[in-house]
């Protein structure tokens, strides 16, 4: 059961080959049993689970079943769920049980959406590996030495090893689509403002957006469906109506022009990256698409510019987690500065650390202007680089990360080589655009993935370029060995 | 050298102006004063991980109406921007606030001083910001019995207008009628209850001295959260004389934050410029810029209400006020309703004004309650007026009237009708009591009759005295008068 796509499951439902409570019960089991070594999930709820499941159920039998009815999924514990905790990876949040739920838990509940738990994930979204986690590091599926990329990665995870046919995500810098690359699924980042905010745990407030993750470009079709949409209560939320994702899927490609950068194939790229990426360009061209050079000069910039503005906005956003409301507070506080001091000392790990005090600088009197509002003009090059490009393509592509998974600790004393894993996705955040990743090949073993951008709200033609793709080849289909013989034992 | 004793002082003042929409600026908490702590605090207020503040265009628009009435310059793209700073009572670590690109721009407003005299005092510009909780340091203590603190986020996300004046102001007096007319215009506009001492209203003021004739400023220091004239005119003149003396005793004036205690009448240093927080401002990427359109503006034009400035020159055309008293009337809209009502149910807006300024204004600051609330209707301030005017009652009889009315025993008229207090007129009745009065104090008169000048007409009070004690006052003054100057002659 756990082989099939979000899409055959909705039709194994729908055609009553299994119950909701059955699939539920099925995944459970799967992730009681294999989790354990993937670390891909913080909090299970089967209570919560089953009883939605059976909801599910039962509005199926009185015709009432939503798009996702009784479909299982995970959300990336950066979403606040009613009652369950909500801990962000951090020690900050690991007594936080949170009094509501996200606008995008809500949405996807309403759409009839089974919570299974909530997925771990880099402290406050702050990492590329899944190794900053207070609840300690996720494996990659494919091979459980090595890191399944970050910050989404107990989400990618999980979906990798069909612990759950899809999850959700957040993408500040390329936490959906990096992971997605290193995990072998496929992944999107909508444009800024086509989901909303609200209840996500804020990292950096104007990059942070919301996506769904899974094995194919249909089924992420079908959950953004249900996420998207202009929400009151998220001021940046863009009132626009949401395209059918799922419609046009099927479209041709005929006429499709693809840009490509040549930025995203720098010297340094490791070639056989390289090379599956321009395989995977070629397959589209054979569906009719024209490969288009085009040039992003000041994408080299976006690594420092992202790593100026993220944290800047980020030692702002987490200034509310002092230990006085909620969350982690020290023992026996001597005074007020002592409480806020050692509860923000002993509450975040090293990496957000390390953040809050690069934006604190960044954001200091006298070091405003080189540095903040410097950051902001780079920003604007970018997009501005971008809205030239698609004045002469729609889509472009590259590689998703310059690498594939490493391995486990392999980068974890050295932060400003971590930070270039998302040098391909940092600027599609900075610009505010939209865009996915999905498997393109395998080396070594280990998943490639391939990045697609899109122009703002293009998301539709975004997941038509990678449905098509993966109609064509099987590479979204592979699935890591891992697990295999215990499923085998476990499996009804 | 001559020592040069002649000192300038120069004042400039930031007002936060409480906005009285019924929902906070950034959620749809209550604002109301006076609840549970925190029943008014919603997710957002609590600043509960992953929430996002939505602006309420209502304390725009009241923004907006204050730029218009100090005859600003309204920013059409105005920008929030986090200004970060730790404290209990602000829950997300920031306040949301306005720097680079402020709601309201340059403005202005006149004041009137005492000696008549006109005066400018620029605005700089007027900010929208939210309000931070209170911190409750007393009534608690953990279960080992150590004090803690308690934090109510009731008031927080309140929405306010900082008004920031450019150093125009060069004495306590024109300070407080600058913070008085400002007083007037925003519970003119109805974009403030004008509460001071609930908190509506605050006042910093920052404050230096210089030797007349200097050029440059001195170094100034603030004193923060004055919420009542009298205490911003106490914390001014001390603050003035603290940096005279310290200069002339050879120091220098540090530029620090400071705290008047109105009860000790004592003012202490709060922070120097040394230990400042830096705020790290940024623009808040939770919020988009605030977009006014020319459209929005002339729609709100359209809705100003009168103001003072117009107000009194209105008082001084139609009632021929004196500029003096048209301008404490008009300050304050309810006290102007008030006295217009007064006037219009008297007939003589002069008596009516010197009512509502002297008497009424005196009685209401020493019960401490606002002219809204004040126990005698306008409509029955004119009737009484009309008694005295008519010779029903005297002037003093009618303050005992006005005292009966003012503890609910009905109107002027009842009043005068349930005791027995209409004046006697009647010349043969006084007469007789003339007559009687005579007869009875004969040491009196003949002493009277020898006396002279001062010390005669000194005597004369003591048979108008004896005259009102038989009449219980109600005698007709300037009969009583009339008739002792005949009967008294020798």
């Amino acid at each position: 059961m756990h082989r099939k796509t979000l899409t055959e499951l909705q039709a194994g439902l729908a055609a009553g080959d299994f119950s909701a409570r059955e699939l539920t019960e099925h995944f459970l089991k799967r992730i009681q049993s294999l989790d354990g070594e993937l670390n891909s999930f913080i909090t299970l709820t089967p209570e919560q689970a089953l009883a939605q499941a059976d909801a599910a159920d039962q509005a199926r039998a009185a015709g009432q079943a939503g798009p996702l009815n009784g479909l299982p999924l995970a959300h990336k514990d950066i979403f606040c769920t009613r009652g369950v905790r909500t801990s962000c990876g951090s020690r900050m949040l690991d007594n936080f049980i949170s009094p509501y739920d996200a606008t995008v838990v809500e949405r996807l509940q309403a759409a009839g959406a089974v919570m299974l738990g909530k997925t771990n994930m880099d402290e406050f979204a702050m990492g590329s590996s899944n190794e900053t986690s207070w609840y300690g590091p996720v494996r990659n599926p494919w091979d459980t030495g090595r890191v399944p990329g970050g910050s989404s990665g107990g989400s990618a995870a999980a979906v990798a090893a069909r612990l759950v046919p899809a999850a959700t995500g957040t993408d500040t810098g390329g936490s959906i689509r990096q992971p997605a690359a290193l995990t072998g699924i496929t992944g999107l980042k909508p444009t800024y403002g086509r989901v909303s905010r609200w209840g996500m745990i804020a990292f950096a407030s104007s990059l942070d957006q919301a996506g769904p993750m899974a094995t194919s470009a249909a089924d992420c079709a079908l959950l953004l469906q249900a996420m998207s949409g202009h929400d009151p209560r998220d001021s940046t939320s863009v009132n626009q109506p949401v395209d059918n994702y799922s419609a046009t899927l099927d479209k041709p490609l005929t006429g499709l022009r693809i840009g490509v950068p040549e930025e995203f194939f720098p010297a340094t790229l490791d070639d056989r990256i390289a090379s599956t990426t321009r395989a995977a360009l070629a397959e589209l061209e054979k569906q009719g698409a024209t490969l288009v050079s085009v040039r992003l000069p000041s994408v080299d910039l976006s690594v420092p510019a992202y790593y100026v503005i993220a944290p800047a906005e980020a030692s702002s956003n987490l200034s509310r987690f002092d230990g006085v409301r909620y969350g982690y507070r020290c023992d026996d506080p001597a005074d007020l500065e002592d409480m806020y001091k050692r509860s923000r000392s002993e509450g975040f790990g090293a990496e957000v650390k390390r953040r809050i005090l690069v934006g604190t600088y960044a954001l200091s009197h006298g070091y405003y202007d080189a540095y903040y509002l410097r950051a902001q003009k780079v920003r604007r090059l970018i997009s501005n680089d971008f809205a030239a490009a698609f004045d002469n393509v729609d889509v472009i592509m590259g590689p998703t990360s310059p690498e594939q998974a490493f391995e486990l600790g392999a980068k974890k004393d050295d932060p400003v080589t971590m930070y270039m894993a998302d040098v391909f996705t940092i600027a599609v955040n900075l610009a505010g655009l939209p865009a996915l990743s999905m498997p393109a090949g395998m080396i070594d073993g280990l998943p490639v993935g391939i990045q697609v951008i899109g122009n703002y709200f293009r998301e539709a033609q975004i997941l038509n370029v990678a449905h098509r793709f993966q109609q064509a080849t099987n590479w979204h289909q592979k699935a890591p060995s891992f697990g295999e013989t215990a499923t085998a034992k476990g499996d009804a | 050298m001559e020592k040069i004793t002649e000192w300038e002082t120069v004042i400039g003042l930031e007002i936060h102006v409480q906005l009285s929409t019924a929902s906070k600026i950034f959620s749809g908490s209550s604002t109301a004063v006076g609840a549970e702590p925190n029943s008014q605090a919603s997710l957002v207020d609590l600043a509960m991980p992953g929430t996002l503040p939505v602006l309420n265009r209502g304390a725009v628009e009241k923004a907006i109406l204050f730029g218009l009435a100090v005859n600003a310059e309204i920013c059409q793209r105005s920008v929030f921007e986090r200004k970060n700073y730790f404290y209990p009572d602000l829950p997300k670590g920031y306040q949301t606030t306005q720097l680079e690109a402020p709601i309201v721009g340059p403005g202005k407003v006149d004041i009137q001083l005492e000696n008549g005299e006109k005066k400018v005092v620029r605005i700089h510009h007027a900010h929208l910001e939210e309000d931070a909780g209170k911190s409750l340091h007393e009534e608690f203590s953990d279960a080992q019995g150590r004090g803690m603190s308690g934090i109510d986020l009731n008031r927080a996300g309140t929405p306010l207008i900082e008004v920031v004046t450019e150093p125009d102001m060069r004495s306590p007096e024109e300070a407080v009628a600058f913070a008085r007319k400002l007083h007037g215009i925003v519970t003119s506009l109805g974009i403030c209850d004008g509460e001071m001492s609930q908190g509506s209203m605050r006042f910093d003021v920052n404050v230096s001295v210089r030797r007349k004739g200097d050029e440059t400023l001195g170094t100034r220091t603030e004193t923060k959260n004055l919420n009542s004239f009298r205490f911003m005119d106490a914390a001014i003149r001390q603050e003035v004389q603290r940096q005279i003396e310290l200069i002339e005793d050879g120091g220098t004036v540090i530029q620090e934050t400071r705290l008047y205690n109105g009860d000790t009448q004592a003012s202490r240093s709060m922070r120097s410029k040394e230990d400042a927080n830096d705020y790290r401002y940024f623009p808040c990427p939770d919020l988009l810029p605030v977009v006014v359109t020319d459209a929005d503006i002339a729609a709100l034009r359209a809705t100003l209400p009168e103001l003072p400035d117009a107000r009194e020159a209105r008082f001084i055309d139609s009632y021929q006020l004196s500029a003096y008293d048209a301008g404490l009337l008009a300050g304050n809209r309810f006290a102007a309703a008030y006295f217009e009502t007064a006037a219009q149910h008297s007939g003589d807006a002069k008596l009516a004004a010197n009512w509502v300024i002297g008497d009424i204004s005196a009685r209401l600051n020493a019960e401490d309650i606002a002219i809204e609330q004040c126990p005698v209707s306008a409509e029955n301030l004119g009737q009484l007026i009309q008694r005295i005017k008519d010779g029903t009652v005297s002037s003093k009889i009618a303050r005992q009237v006005f005292d009966a009315c003012w503890q609910g025993e009905g109107s002027p008229d009842e009043v005068i009708a349930a005791k027995g207090l209409k004046q006697m007129s009647d010349t043969g009745e006084l007469e007789k009591i003339v007559d009687q009065i005579i007869a009875d104090n004969a040491e009196q008169v003949a002493a009277y009759q020898a006396a002279e000048g001062g010390k005669q007409k000194k005597m004369f009070g003591f048979f108008v005295g004896q005259a009102m004690k038989l009449t219980q006052g109600k005698a007709n003054p300037q009969q009583i008068n009339a008739l002792l100057q005949q009967k008294l002659a020798p």
